[in-house]
């Protein structure tokens, strides 16, 4: 069993650094250090200029490479972007969008995604490219050709409609992960209940991590008639919570500092506090 | 009796079996079963787990001496089960208890329950002036987790303010502290449980 928030522990293990110590080793000849420094940039969130330019500037190191060819430190450049929030990063992200790295392109798109960058769609639409016959596992590797999941997450959060027609054939993926991300870009881009339905179905399933997959693309896209649904699903509490949560978000009306409290707020709450 | 349908549950072979002999013990009600239905929080089945809750929930305060005496201290999903059946039985005995795991558990689930738990304990049945202090310090533990990094703890600490809000003694301090969290609080979930709260 994993908890989502236990990942604090991680940290405590892990040297302390401070914002300008961390800033420094990016620049630091111990690649080790380089890569350590950009996490902790973004865990931390350190969205000062000077950091977000040093991590910007780290989307095009070359030092720093795996046997296989990847980059290790412009993945966690490109992660840790994503948590700063500063628009400023979406060009060299989308660059990043043409990387040969993998793990560079999926970092670049879940962080396009957080930043809600609109400006990326035609680039994270032309990774769709060939549609779901090019979406096939890569010999030897432990992933497709795209990262498609992100690709779909993504252009669904920054509402681009214009995808709509590309993302669609997706929901027939032979990947069951695939499809939930197809549903819930789906969803979020028609407003249309049959894409919630969908993942409403898959937490009747018989795989614990795709009951947690559709719980946190339920909570993403706020689909309040599977409140119940996500109360009594075979998952763990903690899963469960962070879904309702982004039910309760979906519904809260902030009115000068004043939320109004709905009754499907209500009845979201409830459910949560049965879940404590 | 009883001791065949102990075994049951000793010899279930599958989930659903076990979950069969599970419901068929603690329909008997039996005090003799506590030991067997704590037991059953480490198998790793939340179905069978949720029923033998159930059952010493209803089993009351005569549960409340080996329940808080057979935590399992190295599983935390196990301990969740235990503090959140402490926290519906609501025997003040528990108290400490409920404090070291809210504060000091490294599992959320663990202490969320704890927090839910702190604020409805039966603090009558302590007497005077023990139910004054120990609600006191349930209060302590509740305003210092209130200021976790975790959302999901700061939510379970407003559940357990809003059940303390009862004891006359203690409102000024918890209004207080729930209008701080509803003006300061990052997380638009607790704010609106905060607003809940204050009804």
């Amino acid at each position: 069993m994993i908890e989502p928030s236990e990942e604090q522990d991680s940290v405590e293990n892990a040297p302390p650094l401070t914002p300008e110590q961390a800033l420094a080793n990016l620049q630091s000849s111990d690649l080790g250090l380089r890569y350590y420094a950009a996490w902790w940039l973004g865990k931390f969130q350190v969205n000062q200029p000077a950091a977000v330019d040093a991590l910007i500037a780290a989307l095009e190191d070359e030092a720093d490479r795996t046997e296989l060819g990847g980059y290790p430190l412009r993945r966690n450049a490109a992660r840790a972007l994503g948590k700063l929030g500063d628009p400023k990063a979406v060009p060299g992200l989308i660059k990043c969008l043409e990387c040969s790295d993998f793990y560079v392109r999926e970092a670049a798109a879940q962080s396009l995604e957080m930043l809600r960058a609109t400006t990326a769609a035609p680039a994270l639409m032309q990774l769709l490219d060939g549609g779901v016959a090019e979406a096939v596992q890569i010999v030897g590797r432990p992933h497709l050709t795209q990262p498609y999941e992100a690709v779909l997450e993504a252009l669904g959060t920054i509402g681009a409609t214009e995808a709509i027609s590309l993302i669609e054939p997706f929901l027939e993926h032979s990947i069951p992960r695939v499809q939930c991300a197809a549903a819930r870009a789906m969803y979020q881009l028609t407003q249309n209940s049959v894409y919630g339905e969908r993942l409403v179905k898959i937490l009747d399933g018989t795989d614990l991590k795709l009951r947690r997959v559709a719980l946190g693309d339920l909570g993403a896209i706020g689909y309040i008639a599977a409140a119940d649904a996500i109360a009594h699903a075979k998952v763990e509490n903690s899963f469960k919570l962070i879904a309702l949560k982004g039910l309760l978000e979906h519904q809260l009306v902030e009115e000068l500092k004043i939320l109004s409290l709905s009754d499907e707020a209500i009845r979201v709450m409830n459910l949560m506090d049965s879940l404590l | 009796m009883t001791d065949e349908l102990i075994r049951a549950v000793a010899l279930a072979d599958t989930p659903a079996r076990m979950v069969m002999a599970v419901q068929n013990l603690a329909a008997a009600k039996d005090v003799a079963a506590i030991p067997t239905l704590i037991a059953v929080f480490g198998y790793n089945n939340p179905t069978a787990a949720a029923v033998a809750v159930a059952a010493l929930t209803e089993l009351g305060e005569v549960a409340v001496p080996q329940l808080l005496t057979q935590i399992d201290d190295y599983n935390y999903g196990a301990r969740a089960y235990s503090i959140r059946t402490l926290a519906a039985i609501a025997d003040p005995r528990a108290l400490d208890v409920l404090i070291d795991a809210a504060a000091t558990d490294f599992a959320p689930s663990v202490r969320r329950a704890a927090a839910k738990g702190l604020g409805s304990l039966h603090w009558h049945k302590l007497g005077f002036p023990e139910s004054q202090t120990a609600s006191q310090r349930a209060l302590e533990t509740l305003l210092f987790i209130s200021q976790d990094p975790d959302w999901s703890i700061r939510y379970a600490a407003v559940v357990g303010l809003q059940a303390l809000v009862k004891i006359p003694d203690l409102q000024q301090l918890i209004r207080a502290r729930l209008e701080e969290m509803l003006a300061t609080d990052a997380e638009k979930a607790v704010r609106a449980r905060v607003q809940l709260a204050q009804g």
